[in-house]
């Protein structure tokens, strides 16, 4: 049976999954390590086992706007062996351009027919954003502007989940001046509950973790201030990172390839992003966990962060400001401004000695014997 | 009652400008104000780095030990100086809000700018504070020190996590900007704008002192100010 086909009869997802001819053991292997990355505590893995072979599963819509597609990438790539096969029969990946098969009129038929079947009831999945620009001509999908696919598809889904740094905040598209306009996801849409998944690509176990949450518990995560979930943005990648020690130390690499780097000292002067992004990468690490940037000696640009790519240069600790100069930073401004404040000072205070000398000369001569 | 004018000529009998509690603020205030701005500075920009063993280095360790702890204390003190704005004598609410809507203010204001400008013979003699400095004090140190409280605060809060008061309290701060890295740049262009205060500050007391015709620095320290003629 094709994944793509639909029948009004309840699938669970358990179903599926043995169609797709993932045996119980692989089965159960995925729940466990979901319970665990979860944080589910030693019954999770039960709960989850169950709630697959019980509930319906859920149909997602996976839309691409304006996007590199890298979420997607990182997406199939989940570690676990299994864990993608299982993902795509779970969520039933009903349409998704990039990874089904079929195309044209055909594919876009799929969205209206789930709109229809499942109003209120599956899962809208958005990689990349909205340019609202030129009435949205920046990004044609089907035919027709982006923006009016993801107001209809938006309207009747159960909850919207934003992949990546592009559909959360904007990423590069939306970085100044944003000539398309690009806008993030939750800010076109409302009445239905938007999940903001950053990352630049998210790590795929993060993305694997979240679907499984929502389609297993049938409930949001946990979010934070900027709708991320807790359990994957709770914690900074300075909170986790391994190089930390060398931080509190005041051990720091000070020019690429130099002994600290060598040593594997912290990368806070070339820049680090760590202490102010929240991202799963200190601990789960990517591609199966083998390494993720600061451990392979780069500094972490905050990819999962509002507005990264303004926040530049990327190899340097103080931010740009741009308002005052295209090199320019706090640092400069600030210390301009002392410069200055210091000159005025030493000019007004040399004015001032040498009119109090003239006058204290021009007032002895005056009046003799009358020192004021 | 705040900023007040006195003759130009004639003797003047000393008159109490300060209390205690305003003094004691003052100079503990000072001194946290150096720590905060050398720690701080030392934060975003650190030295070079230490050689040795990292389990018994704890350089940077310390400098934010010290900075969050006197940033705390300096925030404790802004408060307790806002309380004693409203509970302090006549002139201590003074350095929040100047009376710039009365005309002895606005007169005093003229006065001490031409002063400064060497336009003016005798320098202008008062009680309170001189609305020259009272106006670089609003500007350059309780603005930005509100300021730097709020964004400490809110970093405060990213290293305590979510779960933490600070984030309870300041998390709204995050939602602001989005980006925390913004709350390291404001707080480092505040830094910056106290570096100036700073500097124009002691000279202005300074200089009061040494050509103008009453007392400031001994003012501070025994709350008492003397008029020269
Ligand atoms: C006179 C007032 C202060 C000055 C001049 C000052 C200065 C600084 C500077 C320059 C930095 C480094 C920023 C960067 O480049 O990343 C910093 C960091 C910081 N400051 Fe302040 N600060 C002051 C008051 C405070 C207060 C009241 C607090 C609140 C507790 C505070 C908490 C912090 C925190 C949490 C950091 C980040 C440290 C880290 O990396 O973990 N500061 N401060
Ligand atoms: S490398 Fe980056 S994240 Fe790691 S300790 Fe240094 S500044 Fe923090
Ligand atoms: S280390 Fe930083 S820049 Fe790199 S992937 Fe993680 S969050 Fe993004």
């Amino acid at each position: 049976m094709s994944i793509l086909t639909r029948s009004k009869r309840v699938i669970t997802t358990a179903e599926v999954m043995e169609s797709r001819g993932i045996n119980r053991r692989e089965f159960l292997g995925f729940c466990s390590m979901m319970a665990v990355m979860l944080g589910l505590g030693p019954e999770g893995s039960g709960k989850i086992a169950q709630a697959m072979e019980v509930k319906p599963r859920v149909p997602v819509l996976w839309l691409h706007g304006l996007e590199c597609t890298c979420c997607s990438e990182s997406f199939i790539r989940s570690s676990h062996p299994q864990a993608s096969d299982v993902i795509l029969s779970m969520i039933s990946l009903d349409y998704d351009d990039t990874l089904m098969a079929a195309a044209g009129d055909q594919a876009e038929a799929i969205v209206d027919e789930i709109i229809r079947d499942y109003k209120g009831n599956y899962i809208l999945a958005v990689e990349g954003n909205v340019p609202l620009a030129h009435d949205g001509w920046n990004c044609i999908v089907g035919g027709r502007p982006f923006k009016s696919r993801l107001q209809e598809t938006a309207r009747h889904a159960k909850a919207i989940i934003a992949w990546g740094t592009c559909a959360a905040f904007g990423c590069v598209q939306a970085a100044r001046p944003n000539p398309t306009q690009a806008t993030p996801i939750s800010q076109l849409v409302e009445h239905v509950p938007v999940i903001n998944v950053p990352g630049c690509p998210p790590i795929a176990e993060v993305m694997t973790g979240i679907l499984t949450y929502m389609l297993t518990f049938d409930r949001l995560p946990d979010l934070d201030r900027q709708r991320r979930p807790k359990m994957f943005y709770g914690q900074r990648i300075h909170d986790k990172c391994y190089r930390r020690a060398h931080f509190d130390a005041g051990q720091f690499v000070e020019s690429w390839d130099d002994e600290g780097a060598r040593q594997g000292y912290c990368l806070y002067k070339l820049g680090c992003r760590g202490p102010t992004t929240y991202n799963a990468c200190s601990t789960i690490g990517w591609n199966d966990g083998v390494s993720f940037p600061i451990k392979s000696g780069a500094p972490c640009m905050g990819c999962s962060e509002e507005g990264f790519w303004d926040r530049g240069p990327f190899y340097e600790r103080l931010q740009g400001m741009q308002q005052f100069g295209i090199e320019s930073n706090a640092d400069m401004v600030g210390k301009a401004a002392a410069v200055g404040i210091g000159a005025a000072v030493g000019a007004h205070m040399a004015v001032s000695v040498a009119k109090k000398a003239l006058q204290g000369r021009k007032d002895n001569a005056s009046d003799e014997g009358n020192p004021s | 009652m705040g900023y007040q004018r006195l003759p130009d000529d004639g003797d003047l009998p000393p008159q109490r400008i300060f209390d205690w509690p305003c003094r004691a603020w003052h100079w503990i205030n000072a001194l946290l104000v150096v720590v905060l701005i050398v720690s701080g500075y030392l934060i975003g920009t650190p030295l070079p780095s230490s050689s040795g063993d990292t389990s018994s280095l704890y350089v940077m360790g310390w400098l934010r030990f010290a900075h969050l702890a006197s940033g705390q204390l300096f925030a404790l003190g802004f408060l307790f100086r806002v309380y004693w704005a409203f509970n302090g004598n006549q002139y201590s609410w003074q350095l929040f809000l100047p009376t710039f809507w009365k005309k002895s203010w606005t007169d005093g204001f003229w006065a001490q700018i031409k002063w400064n400008l060497l336009l003016l013979k005798l320098a202008p003699r008062y009680v309170g504070l001189n609305p020259v400095a009272n106006v670089i004090m609003l500007v350059l140190f309780v603005l930005p020190s509100l300021l730097t409280i709020l964004t400490g605060f809110a970093m405060l809060a990213e290293v305590t996590g979510h779960d933490s008061w600070q984030y309870f309290c300041f998390g709204w701060m995050v939602s602001i900007f989005g980006n925390t890295l913004d709350l390291h740049l404001l707080h480092r262009l505040c830094l910056w704008a106290l570096v100036c205060f700073t500097m124009s500050h002691i000279y202005i007391a300074i200089r009061e002192d040494a050509v103008g015709r009453q007392t400031m620095v001994s003012t501070m320290l025994s709350g008492i100010r003397q008029y020269r003629r």
